[in-house]
């Protein structure tokens, strides 16, 4: 199939970006989205112009590397990674716009690619808990009951693509933070700095420019991982616990 | 957000109550206006239960405006640059319409306060009964109408509040979803219903 894309491009963080269109021919309707992007690459290559920077790396929809704004909305139409979006969603002659994820918290590096380490930074400040290390435990020593495991393991398997973050209209970061709050606190193992690590990462998130949660539930719906919006409620739940408790972040 | 909606949702339960006198007649209906100037007397001072509900509630506005101030500007702050294209995959009419629909029924209770409360903008002019301000506001068609589409927004905020609400008051879980959801959208339907017969009544010639 023949296909235009108009794909955001943008020299540095530092110049203004604009929209540039290109035809892509003859791609097959199995291609990954991306491997429809390294064909139309191929052919900037060729045609000595600078090809167009995006962000990839396992393309098995796990490392959260990819993430594209397609048509108007995260990861494209199906609810999944853009590296496991496959062209068979898209029919000939599609005009399909490409852009990047859209934040304060998200600088533009170049092109596609956006700076996602204010995710890092939420992380390192909450989401760790305090184990010794040496030999490993006897798993039945902390047992955890069926469904706190289950609900954390749902948070858990969140990839910090930055999907919610960019289909929010409020460009904020709860679903992500709420889906780490969510997965540490729900543990034994978690406890001991839970009051800590909401305060923390919900502090963190709010200094990396990314916008309040009015509750819409855009994020919850593009998330590959389908993280619900349980999640933020949980996080709510432990933020008015926290405060209540007058609990401090340990310094 | 949460708390100060809810004070303001417990409020506009007590006062679609209170408009139902309307249905037991003129005199019923003043003497439910009396009752309230005059609760508590002689043991409390004349209008101690209004002037509370009223430091309650302006406290109330000013924290909610002040909340969704604050939300808007970090909105703003947090995409410096727009989509060039952007859908929505599944939110609602309601959230959509939360911020605009807050402001037109902001400007709906200053002209709802000068209308009804101090009667500058009523027909009957001030000195008039409750009644009888009532009466003239809704045989005045722009005026109704202005009243349908502010309760209608009213409706929609509430159906999206009372969610969101939930949410922040971390009572939600996926189980409770679908009826807190539920909950809200029945919730606003009868709250907004048991406003609009007041109007409809004045309007069809059951209430005169």
């Amino acid at each position: 199939m023949n296909l235009t894309l108009k794909v955001w491009r943008q020299v540095n963080p530092a110049t203004k970006g604009k929209m540039v269109s290109y035809h892509v021919t003859d791609v097959s309707p199995d291609m990954s989205f991306l491997e429809m992007l390294d064909v139309l690459n191929e052919q900037l290559i060729l045609d000595n112009d600078d090809p167009i920077a995006f962000d990839h790396d396992c393309r098995e929809g796990i490392c959260s590397s990819c993430g594209l704004m397609i048509n108007g909305i995260a990861h494209g139409p199906q609810q999944t990674t853009t590296c496991q979006l496959h062209m068979r969603s898209f029919s000939d002659g599609d005009v399909i716009d490409i852009e990047p994820w859209r934040s304060g918290g998200f600088p533009v590096v170049k092109d596609l690619v956006v700076d996602r380490s204010a995710f890092d930074r939420i992380i390192a400040v909450g989401g760790f808990i305090s184990a010794p290390t040496g030999t490993a435990p006897e798993a039945h020593s902390t047992p955890v009951p069926k469904r706190d495991s289950d609900a954390a393991f749902d948070a858990a398997t969140c990839i910090g693509c930055g999907a919610c973050v960019a289909a929010c209209p409020n460009g904020s970061a709860m679903l992500f933070t709420a889906a780490k709050v969510s997965h540490l606190g729900l543990m034994p193992q978690g406890q001991p700095e839970r009051d800590a690590r909401v305060l923390t990462m919900v502090a963190q998130q709010d200094a990396e420019d990314f916008g309040g949660c009015t509750n819409i539930g855009e994020c919850s719906a593009v998330c590959p991982k389908g993280i619900s919006m349980e999640t933020i409620s949980r996080l709510n739940h432990d933020l008015l616990g926290a405060l209540r408790a007058g609990a401090v972040p340990a310094s | 957000m949460a708390v100060s909606g809810i004070i303001m949702v417990l409020f506009l339960i007590a006062h679609m109550i209170g408009n139902l006198h309307v249905f037991q007649g003129a005199e019923s209906f003043n003497d439910y206006s009396e009752w309230l100037r005059t609760f508590g007397e002689p043991a409390l001072p004349p209008r101690t239960l209004l002037t509370v509900i009223e430091i309650v509630l302006v406290v109330s506005v000013l924290a909610h405006m002040w909340a969704a101030y604050s939300l808007w500007a970090q909105a703003r702050r947090a995409r410096p640059v727009a989509y060039v294209s952007k859908k929505r995959v599944q939110q609602s009419f309601a959230s959509r319409t939360l911020r605009w629909g807050g402001t037109i029924i902001l400007l709906f209770i200053i002209w709802h306060l000068l209308d009804m409360t101090f009667g500058a903008v009523n027909p009957q002019g001030t000195d008039s009964s409750p009644y009888d301000r009532l009466v003239a506001s809704f045989q005045n068609i722009p005026i109704t109408l202005f009243y349908v589409v502010a309760l209608v927004l009213l409706g929609l905020h509430l159906r999206h509040g009372i969610w969101s609400a939930t949410q922040t008051l971390g009572q939600t879980n996926k189980r409770r979803e679908r009826s807190v959801n539920a909950i809200a959208i029945v919730f606003s339907t009868l709250l907004i219903a048991g406003y609009l017969v007041v109007p409809a009544a004045v309007a069809f010639g059951l209430v005169d």
